[in-house]
């Protein structure tokens, strides 16, 4: 190693402090969850567990929550499939457009959310509107599909970039259809990545508000909740519950998808972000 | 046994791999061509149309007046080139934040600890991103902990700021950061920097003609994310300032003068894409 | 930018074929004048789907189960017991200013919207609420008759939905920061008293507050000749621009209907002077401990508002949004709204149900030379409003425009 003393000390105090810059802001949340007061101010003075039950009780957050996950899993199932598809079809062959396809799966999370938003409720209103479709769990599930793709691609593709061609090939050679060979070679060497980009394509549409607020017409998922009532005071110590309880929903998928896309015996060297391990 | 139709059909395809390409990709290209880019040129068509100045209502008369508007009120300028500076700002920040972990998770610390590291900086990175910049509101509130810890030392700052914004948008990506350029540094073979020290490469040489040529792509990559997200936000400067950026704008105009709205969309559009092929340049997409 | 009133198809924009099919749709029967005056209004009240007679709304109305109303933080009153008496389950969706709560009911999505002038007549123009029948409203007779037909609730006559209460933007100061006698609203526009609040100033953040300056201009510039603060001509316009430039470096914040972010503000003291809507002021002086703030009409007088729910055209529950309405202008849910928000009543039926038991007094519900100087919100149309063709006024989308310049 290069590293000489003093710089494994100075960056040993730089991960810290990054550390405790990206922790203090969740910390700072979910110990307002316990504040009893309404206001927000800092210290706390006074802790509590009553706005729990408050929360718990309030029915508006319970259909927003029971919204958020019916469309976090239609979205996943959705960008399950498509994913998979270009994936595979990026991964096996070589096609005029190909790097298009990269790109053009990754253009819905770079570009602006507030143009990607806008873009889908103008179609929604002006063209699926006349033909009988309006905003509700359907679009909702269609605007987030649209960028959790990307999350399931690039687990799919980077799974079968470490996969042996070799394998399905003999399978073919042992008599296998296609289907045959999907099912029971392909299928079982992607299955973990499968899981590992479909738990971040959940935890992506469980939080997503951006694009959400142009999409979901009236209904209200959990994060536009917090959204419209962090503008009525009286409200806000159950908006610090909601938002605890969103911060420990959200990052437990990832831990599983951590585990398991780190899992299935393949020890790989680290690639990307969009993946679950990189 | 399966053989029958699905055995025909098998060997049919067998024999097209383009036709199974083109099975594969139908639905995925279907779904990114109609939905999404169908609705984007929805929206950019709506930049060349005209507005009922009564109802704000839009009119179906083409037009290049909104262009215009833009190209000639200095106020959009000025929020674009604000809103470019901040995400540039925000990119160079977050490279300095995150380089030191990064480079401590793939170069130093051990396999247990990187592996706790790693899921220590993704865990954040998928937490909700409102209730951050939430978090931030509060911590930023002239009651919140940031003057509470200045007060004693008889400091103040003003939270809801154009600098308190840049804190926020910082932390919001950093995660996204952290994880390509760490991504980036481990791939790094550790012969190349033996190499370098055996020919009497110093540190500081090793790490910046070595190490930071190779890891290039990799904050490139990490950019993508810090750069076009900060330039397309409109919740985060909401909830923290009063000043103006893109998104807050397009966001306020849409509902009076979506045109104009649409024809200022050009401008992120155009940055973020612009970015995007000068990053697939420097391969930065085989860093994502 | 200005001369565009002939024609406004209720359609958004889309794909080229559906728009010139519905263009070629929309151009046999469409609302072709939908400028301000001028069209009669349409007889058909009758929503798709809304009951003839009241019990038969009851009736349908239980069905439905659910009404969805854009509304002004505040606003909804009541709703378990209306949900008690009707089956009606109440979702609400708060805008936070009059072009946002259009955006929101462009959609489609809601069947009513508590709408200010600003938004109630180009709602009306656009044909995107509905005429009411106010004979199947019972407590619509309660309604003062002052409030009934006026422009920003009817055409021709014929209503187009029920009154919700009025109120003034307030000037709200901090009484530790600003003289406490503070009569006017110099202390937001004059160089010097902006200088000694610099940054501690919060404004509303729409384009309608253009009409606030205008109120200003009128009392200390005559010469401009300024007579309704919504309807201005060129000079006027430019003049009242040029004063919120002025202003602008000095305020701390604009807020954007975000009540949350100004009660905050002032309560920590990051502002201590600016407009408010009375909900705040009610808020802070209701917090624990209460917050040294005192709100008031200024001598110049102040902009305000006459607000109405409405019906959308093709609401999804009309049944359930009639008894809605009917609720809203009830003597219990207008005492509820009017202190909880901090306005004055349209039912004064309602002023002997308040907890306070002066309530309407103090709000002068009963009292109209008061509300002499109060200027409701309304939209600014190129005509002035009037009926005099050589006069011509700034139109609503280049107060739009001119608002963004300010903000900067």
């Amino acid at each position: 190693m290069v590293e000489s003393r003093l710089t494994r000390v100075l960056l040993q105090l730089g991960t810290g402090l990054t550390l405790a810059f990206i922790y203090l802001p969740l910390l700072v949340i979910g110990l307002y969850a316990f504040n009893r007061n309404v206001t927000q101010k800092w210290p706390i003075e006074q802790y509590s567990l009553k706005w729990f039950s408050v929360a718990w009780e309030n029915e508006a957050v319970r259909d927003a929550l029971k919204l958020s996950v019916l469309a976090a899993l239609g979205a996943t199932a959705i960008a399950l499939v498509l994913g998979t598809l270009a994936s595979l079809a990026v991964a096996r062959y070589s096609f005029f457009g190909r790097e298009v396809i990269t790109f053009a799966v990754i253009l819905p999370i770079a570009l602006p959310g507030i143009v990607t938003g806008l873009a889908l409720q103008a179609t929604i209103v002006d063209i699926l509107g006349p033909l009988g479709f309006s905003f509700g769990l359907s679009t909702i599930i269609v605007g987030h599909a649209t960028f959790c793709v990307v999350v399931v691609y690039n687990n799919v593709i980077a799974r079968q970039r470490r996969l042996l061609g070799s394998l399905e090939e003999a399978s073919a050679d042992l008599g296998a259809d296609t289907w045959q060979t999907f099912r029971y070679v392909t299928f079982p060497q992607l299955r973990t990545a499968l899981l590992a980009g479909g738990l971040l394509s959940f935890a992506l549409s469980f939080d997503e508000v951006v694009v959400t607020i142009f999409t979901s017409g009236s209904e209200e998922t959990l994060p536009i909740w917090i959204f419209a009532t962090l503008s009525r005071p009286a409200q806000l110590p159950i908006v610090n519950v909601v938002a605890l309880f969103v911060i420990v929903a959200s990052v437990i998928p990832v831990y599983f998808a951590q585990r398991l896309a780190g899992g299935a015996g393949l020890r790989r060297r680290p690639a990307p972000l969009l993946q679950a391990r990189p | 046994m399966r053989a029958g139709g699905g055995g025909r059909l098998s060997a049919f395809l067998f024999r097209r791999p383009r036709l199974r390409l083109w099975l594969l990709l139908g639905l995925p290209l279907a779904w990114l061509v109609v939905v999404y880019l169908g609705s984007l040129v929805v929206l950019l068509f709506a930049a060349f149309w005209d507005t009922d100045s009564f109802t704000g209502q839009v009119i179906h008369t083409f037009t290049l007046e909104n262009f215009q508007e833009i190209g000639e009120t200095p106020v959009y300028r000025d929020v674009a080139s604000r809103t470019i500076q901040m995400a540039a700002m925000v990119t160079v920040a977050d490279v300095v934040l995150a380089f030191p972990i990064a480079y401590y998770m793939a170069r130093v610390a051990s396999p247990r600890t990187r592996n706790l590291l790693v899921i220590a900086v993704l865990m954040p990175l998928w937490a909700n991103y409102l209730v951050k910049a939430y978090s931030w509101r509060t911590i930023l509130s002239e009651g919140g902990i940031v003057n509470w810890t200045l007060d004693p030392l008889g400091l103040g700052f003003d939270g809801f700021s154009t600098a308190g914004l840049w804190l926020t948008f910082t932390y919001l990506w950093l995660p996204f950061m952290i994880l390509p350029i760490y991504a980036g540094l481990e791939r790094i073979p550790d012969s190349l920097l033996e190499a370098s020290a055996d020919l009497g490469g110093r540190s500081l040489a090793t790490f910046r003609k070595v190490i930071l040529p190779l890891a290039f792509p990799a904050v490139v990559a990490g950019s993508i994310f810090t750069f076009c997200l900060t330039l397309g936000d409109y919740i985060a400067p909401g909830l923290i300032t009063s000043e103006q950026f893109v998104g807050t704008v397009i966001y306020n105009i849409r509902g009076q003068a979506l045109p104009t709205a649409a024809a200022f969309a050009f401008v992120p559009i155009v940055v973020v894409i612009a970015y995007l092929l000068v990053a697939r340049r420097l391969r930065a997409f085989e860093s994502l | 930018m200005n001369g565009r009133k002939h024609l406004a198809l209720r359609i958004g924009f889309g794909g080229l074929m559906v728009a010139l099919a519905i263009v070629a749709a929309s151009c046999g029967g469409g609302d072709d004048e939908a400028g301000q005056e001028g069209t009669a209004a349409p007889a058909a009240w009758q929503i798709e789907g809304l009951g003839t007679t009241l019990d038969e709304i009851k009736q349908l109305a239980r069905e439905e189960g659910q009404v969805s109303v854009v509304q002004w933080a505040g606003y909804a009153q009541l709703t378990e017991e209306f949900q008690a008496a009707t089956g009606c389950q109440v979702n609400t969706k708060d805008g936070g200013s009059s072009d946002d709560m259009i955006s929101l009911i462009q959609t489609g999505e809601y069947d009513g919207v508590s709408a200010s002038g600003n938004a109630s007549v180009r709602l009306m123009g656009t044909g995107e609420v509905s005429p009411i029948n106010s004979d199947l409203i019972p407590n619509y007779a309660d309604v003062q008759e002052g409030i009934k037909n006026q422009s920003y609730n009817s055409r021709e006559d014929q209503p187009y939905g029920v009154p919700h209460g009025r109120g003034p933007n307030y000037l709200m100061f901090r009484t530790d920061a600003v003289p406490e006698d503070t009569d006017t609203w110099g202390v937001i526009w004059e160089p010097d008293q902006l200088e000694k609040y610099n940054g501690k100033i919060s404004i509303y953040d729409d384009s309608i507050f253009i009409a606030d300056a205008a109120v200003w201009l009128k009392a200390t510039q005559p010469e401009l000749g300024i007579e309704n603060p919504y309807q201005l001509n060129q000079e006027q316009f430019d003049a009242a621009v040029e004063l919120l430039k002025m202003q602008a470096p000095y305020v701390g914040e604009y807020w954007p209907g975000d009540v949350a972010k100004q009660i905050q503000s002032y309560t920590n003291a990051d502002s201590v002077v600016g407009t408010t809507w009375p909900y705040q002021y009610v808020q802070l002086t209701a917090a624990d401990p209460p917050a040294p703030v005192k709100a008031i009409k200024p001598k110049e007088g102040t902009t305000g508002w006459s607000d109405t729910w409405m019906i959308h055209s093709n609401a999804a529950n009309p049944n359930c949004m009639y008894l809605w309405m009917d609720h809203m202008i009830s003597p219990e849910a207008q005492a509820a709204v009017a202190e909880g928000f901090g306005e004055a009543p349209v039912n004064l039926k309602a002023c002997s149900v308040t907890t306070n038991p002066n309530h309407c007094d103090e709000y002068h519900a009963d009292d109209e030379s008061w509300w002499q100087d109060v200027y409701y919100w309304t939209t600014p149309t190129e005509d002035c409003g009037d009926t005099d063709d050589s006069t011509t006024c700034v139109t609503q989308e280049d107060w739009k425009a001119a608002w963004t310049e300010i903000r900067g």
